[in-house]
């Protein structure tokens, strides 16, 4: 498994109980007080340490190549998953998947942005990265539910839309804003989760819901903190100054009301437990619904147009 | 040709020839004085700003702030200011190099304007709109809170009136200094386009140089006629951003407003002298 480098004093606490349990097996020496003792600082420093992480740390965490992907939380939260594919003019991009699925026995279509874990499966899903076609596909999918009233959960982990050649010429632009506009007149419920990186447009492009989350840490914000470095600091390696400056965290986001809530994370990041992930996100999920369930079309769509409406900060 | 246009060929005849001669001689005061940046062509300052800010020699477009587009686009004395009282503020106190309420004072200073669009009511040749004209030379026409609240609110006006409108943009994008806040203004203004879709208004977009970002991905190209004015630039993915990805160079008229034509991303390209008579003709065929 991958180790962050401020997991490192975790690493050497384990290592030492890992020494002193063979120490007492060799020796017959009992050390189980010691070991426990250990065990025990090894837990409270973990838990004081995943509960004050800094913007950049959390950064981290989001980015671990084992971070749970779309599939995953479709594989442990949802049964008979049918993917649909394409966008039908000419593309099935494979950077944002979708389809219909059972939640809890209820039907629903679940899309998000996908991201590899290997080289191969990142350059099959682009690292996360979609081009117009994948927003197209999304829209396509999007209507679709909106039509057979399917409440709407988006899954998003994306470093931001693909910036290429071809998405430039074939509009990534529009397929942005397209997305924007049109998922505004949905009618029906639609969660959106950061589940990972929320990159600019490219996440929100998925992301004009009713209900907003972001997982513990995961983080949402306007441009990447190596993007902001680079531009506004002018020194790309201040990434983890402009992360801080840039409030891109829940705690921050709820704050701003750009977020509706946090989603928990296991001890150490998502990683670490899939299975308790999946449930604590699908928990947020039903409860989010059963709220959303209350509302008429109408007021579905005046909740969504009227949380977007409010946000902002100005003088007047 | 009508002797209206027999003038006007006479003007351009005639800047053509004194920009040509400037480019031999250039004495005087320099204040006079300017260089095509295009062209290299010297020309007098005067000349230009007759002529719109094009160059008389090669034809490029120099980009122009808010101003001078409401002045040279709209009736005269047709526009008038709405929403003028929204201003800045600094919501997550943040400082780069500079802090962000600096950055907002010296824009101020330099455009005499309050953020990077200007929004109001005007008319084109009759035809009246609500419009919304950014300004580049503020904060590079990015779109933070303000932007997001005034395009909005001109937006809700319109329906309100049953007014068309026109975006007239020039942005570099989001404004980083408001992080998420300005990320989700590409929501709330696209969110507002829904609504005057939903009621049957006409948009029209005109974008300038140069339109990139959140704006070409929020209300910036969410108009039912997307115009281009001649040469600007127009993208999602900024060239540099686009050249370290892909880790090659770029054709030079990747991302103009001629290139987009030719894959079908706008609908209009239109020279800036053209402007006026290309908009009043589709707003005039959509008048019911």
């Amino acid at each position: 498994m991958t180790v962050l480098d401020f997991e490192k004093p975790i690493m050497e606490i384990q290592e030492k109980i890992e020494e002193l349990k063979k120490i007492s097996a060799e020796s017959g020496m009992d050390l189980n007080k010691e070991i426990e003792t250990f065990e025990q600082q090894a837990d409270d420093y973990k838990k004081e340490l995943y509960a004050n992480l800094k913007p950049s740390q959390k950064l981290q965490i989001a980015r671990h190549p084992e971070r749970p992907n779309f599939l995953d939380y479709v594989n442990l939260m949802c049964t008979d998953f049918v993917e649909l594919h394409g966008d039908r003019e000419g593309m099935d991009d494979r950077a944002i998947i979708g389809g219909l699925a059972k939640l809890d026995g209820r039907p629903v279509m679940i899309i998000g942005t996908m991201k590899g874990k290997s080289t191969k499966e990142n350059l099959e899903y682009n690292f996360g990265m979609p081009q117009p076609q994948g927003y197209r596909k999304a829209l396509r999918l999007f209507k679709h539910a909106s039509k057979f009233k399917l409440p709407i959960i988006t899954i998003i982990d994306t470093p931001g839309a693909y910036p290429g050649i071809s998405a430039e010429e074939t509009g990534q632009g529009v397929a942005i804003a397209t997305n924007l506009r049109d998922m505004a007149k949905l009618e029906v419920p639609v969660i959106a989760i950061i589940s990972g990186e929320g990159c600019s447009g490219g996440a929100l492009g998925l992301a004009v819901a009713n209900r907003v989350y972001l997982l513990e840490h995961a983080y949402y914000t306007v441009i990447s903190p190596e993007g902001c470095a680079s531009i506004l600091f002018r020194d790309a390696s201040k990434a983890a100054v402009a992360a801080d400056a840039l409030k891109i965290t829940a705690p921050d986001l709820m704050k701003f009301n750009i977020i509706d809530g946090d989603i928990k994370e296991p001890v150490g990041g998502a990683h670490n437990d899939y299975d308790l992930m999946a449930k604590n996100m699908k928990e947020t999920i039903l409860s989010a619904l059963s709220d959303l369930d209350k509302m008429s079309p109408e007021e579905l769509k005046n909740d969504r147009y009227n949380k977007f409406r409010r946000m902002g900060a100005y003088l007047e | 040709m009508t002797i209206q246009d027999w003038f006007e060929k006479r003007k351009e005849a005639q800047i053509q020839r004194r920009a040509l001669e400037a480019k031999v001689e250039v004495e005087g005061n320099p204040d006079l004085w300017t260089k095509c940046v295009h062209c290299d062509s010297q020309l007098l300052k005067k000349d230009l700003e007759d002529n719109d800010m094009v160059c008389p020699v090669c034809d490029y477009h120099f980009r122009i702030n808010a101003t001078k587009r409401i002045k040279q686009l709209f009736d005269e004395g047709s526009f008038e200011e709405l929403f003028k009282d929204i201003k800045p503020t600094d919501p997550l106190n943040f400082v780069d190099t500079e802090p962000y309420k600096d950055r907002l004072e010296k824009a101020h200073a330099k455009t005499n304007l309050d953020e990077a669009v200007i929004t109001g009511l005007a008319s084109i040749e009759g035809h009246r709109m609500a419009a919304a004209v950014m300004d580049f030379d503020y904060m590079g026409g990015s779109m933070g809170s303000v932007v997001g609240e005034k395009v909005t609110r001109l937006i809700e006006k319109a329906i309100e009136l049953k007014l068309p409108v026109l975006a007239i943009t020039s942005s570099g994008g989001a404004r980083m200094q408001e992080s998420a806040l300005s990320l989700m203004q590409m929501a709330k203004t696209s969110c507002a386009c829904s609504r005057l879709d939903d009621a049957g208004l006409l948009y029209v977009n005109l974008l300038t140089e140069p339109t990139f970002g959140g704006v070409t991905a929020s209300f910036g190209t969410l108009g039912d006629i997307i115009v281009a004015e001649q040469g600007a630039r127009i993208g999602f993915a900024g060239r540099r951003v686009i050249e370290q990805t892909i880790r090659q160079k770029l054709p030079s008229d990747f991302q103009t407003a001629e290139y987009l034509l030719k894959y079908g991303q706008v609908d209009v390209v239109s020279s800036r002298k053209d402007l006026r008579k290309t908009l009043a003709n589709i707003f005039a065929m959509h008048n019911n």
